[in-house]
């Protein structure tokens, strides 16, 4: 299950890194405000589970956008140390401004599906499977979206080659900004998720973001089904590590492969070699 | 004109604890030239040789809790813990650098993250050494020292310790301009430009990098150790990768590539905060959207701007070629 969060994470973030070629730093935050927003879609407004999630989603698309237009159009030509720069400064004033309206204490999403299910032998509770499901359904939505529609093989052109999806007549701002949208809803439907699962704090984001920098790294950056096989590789580590090495330092195997993978093979497994 | 200047800052910097008593004002002078050094060191790599590392703190982190732990386990003097845990922090730099370096841009960066990350792990859990969660404390000062014409000096009042840590800033400042004004900082400056075209000139530029990145390493411990025997005290919390962002952050506003820029961009980041007390938690708010608006108006931080634009104007026109090369 957890490696359905990072699958998710990594999609978003490959998908803008493919597009922008930024490390975007605040994409954690971003999985946080989702996590927030739903949680106040619930428990404040008492709207159904799955329609907060939408919402959420829907809700920080926007936001994705607009960062997008403010922050990343504005330094799109300079180093790219910048863009990096204000994503850091990003993630700053979206904690900041989750801290300002939430507070800083742990929440608790008000309920889940808490039912168990026996299933050959083993228990898991109903939340986590549906968690499993929905991801699926989203990771096949996404893949039929980028194959299928005209929208989705814009996006790959972009990705490839800016200038020349610029040439043949694609119209790359929108694309960007677009790719950016569906990168940032995937935080949220990730965070909204595993909402029920763990805490909600306005820090949560950090560790998931730095995990789904491991992953795409592990896939290769920019490489979707990179993104989602190396993201469950990551659970499974973790989990496996976690249960037969040490669960304190299940945290550390996520980092050790890191090396390991950039060691043998710097651009990932599914990496295309290094552009320019 | 420019050796005067750099005479006229040195002595207002000496003679500063003559006018300035107060306890505070020291402590946040102290502090700045730490973040100082360290945020040099960064400037090595990232501004000079264009390796974006976001593991300083790491080197940071291991420098303070091998000085440390070298004076506390070991009964190690200062002045041998402090060169001995900058080794120490070099060697890791070494080690972690010749895996990391063999990536570019963004990779790199979170390949040194996931390094400060560990480092940070291993310091959180390995309680027979670090003590964990708990920290270190009671950290010993530096022992008293005999100097000429001054005499015994310790290292008890704040004074002593401000210029302790102005030796060490303008030790490191004076290295980085050697290192950057040598053939060395012209390989550093080719390899930042383009790492195929050094490579067509027989630079062997995975080598350089890796030498950068050690010297680099060593400032960060360097500043570590100050930083362990000033504070007394230091946690998991020394190596956090919140700290590498925060040198990343003092170098862009003061100016990436200038020897003055983490400087200034040290005593700023360190003074606002405190003149903002008032805001209480929207500092941050304020301070995130601070950094954007200068990533995006002042690119090349206030150096630069300095540099491209004010200075010029000052000098009048002719003297636009005092501009350093940039990208």
């Amino acid at each position: 299950m957890i490696g359905s969060v990072y699958s998710l994470m990594a999609l978003g973030l490959t998908l803008i890194y493919g597009i922008l070629h930024i490390p975007n730093f605040a994409h954690g935050n971003k999985y946080m405000l989702g996590a927030f927003i739903s949680l106040s879609l619930v428990a404040i407004w008492k709207i159904n589970y799955w329609l907060a999630i939408v919402i959420s989603m829907v809700v920080l698309a926007s936001i994705g956008m607009l960062v997008e237009r403010l922050i990343y159009r504005p330094l799109h030509d300079q180093p790219h140390i910048n863009s990096f720069i204000a994503a850091i400064g990003l993630l700053l004033l979206l904690e900041g401004i989750a801290f300002a309206i939430w507070g800083g204490e742990w929440q608790r999403f008000p309920f889940a599906y808490t039912q168990n299910i026996h299933f050959f032998g083993i228990t898991i509770t109903l939340h986590r499977v549906l968690v499993i499901l929905a991801t699926g359904a989203l990771i096949v939505f996404l893949q039929i979206f980028i194959k299928k529609t005209s929208w989705g093989w814009a996006i790959e052109a972009v990705a490839q080659n800016r200038e020349g999806a610029h040439l043949v007549g694609i119209n790359v701002p929108f694309v960007t900004s677009l790719a950016f949208a569906i990168g940032t809803a995937l935080a949220a439907a990730a965070s909204s998720l595993v909402g029920p699962v763990y805490l909600i704090y306005p820090a949560m984001g950090s560790l998931p973001l730095i995990k789904a920098f491991v992953v795409i790294i592990m896939g290769g950056m920019g490489s979707l089904p990179g993104a989602v096989i190396g993201g469950y590789l990551l659970g499974l580590i973790e989990s496996l590590a976690g249960g037969y090495i040490s669960v304190i330092y299940a945290d550390l195997f996520a980092f050790a492969v890191l090396v390991i993978v950039l060691a043998i093979k710097p651009t990932g497994l599914f990496g295309k070699g290094p552009e320019g | 004109m420019k050796r005067w200047a750099i005479i006229i800052i040195l002595i207002s910097l000496i003679s500063l604890p003559l006018f300035v008593q107060a306890q505070y004002p020291l402590h946040l002078l102290i502090m700045v030239g730490i973040w100082s050094i360290a945020a040099s060191s960064l400037n090595l790599i990232l501004g000079y040789t264009g390796q974006a590392s976001l593991g300083h703190a790491a080197f940071f982190g291991i420098g303070a809790y091998a000085s440390a732990l070298l004076m506390i386990r070991a009964g190690f003097s200062f002045w041998l813990a402090m060169p001995l845990a900058s080794l120490i922090a070099a060697l890791f730099g070494f080690l972690i650098g010749l895996p990391a370096l063999r990536t570019r841009g963004g990779y790199f960066a979170i390949a040194t993250l996931g390094f400060n990350l560990i480092v940070t792990i291993i310091i959180d859990h390995w309680e027979a050494l670090t003590q964990g969660g708990a920290g270190i404390s009671g950290i010993p000062k530096p022992d008293p020292l005999l100097l000429p014409f001054v005499g015994k000096v310790a290292f008890t009042t704040m004074a002593a310790q401000y210029y302790l840590i102005l030796f060490f800033l303008v030790v490191t400042l004076f290295l980085t301009y050697r290192i950057v004004h040598s053939l060395v900082g012209k390989t550093y400056l080719a390899i930042r430009g383009s790492e195929a075209l050094a490579e067509s000139l027989g630079i062997n530029s995975m080598w350089n990098k890796i030498v950068s990145f050690t010297i680099s390493a060593f400032f960060a411990g360097l500043a570590g150790a100050l930083y362990a025997s000033y504070h007394g005290f230091i946690s998991p919390d020394t190596s956090n990768f919140h700290i590498s962002f925060d040198l990343l952050i003092y170098l862009l506003v003061g100016g990436v590539a200038t020897l003055p820029g983490p400087i200034i961009g040290a005593i700023i980041m360190t003074i606002i905060p405190e003149t903002l007390q008032f805001l209480l938690e929207y500092r941050i708010i304020f301070y995130g959207s601070f950094l954007i608006v200068i990533v995006i108006f002042l690119p090349r931080g206030l150096v630069g701007l300095w540099l491209s634009s004010l200075w010029p104007r000052i000098r009048g026109r002719k003297n636009c070629l005092m501009v350093p090369e940039s990208k």
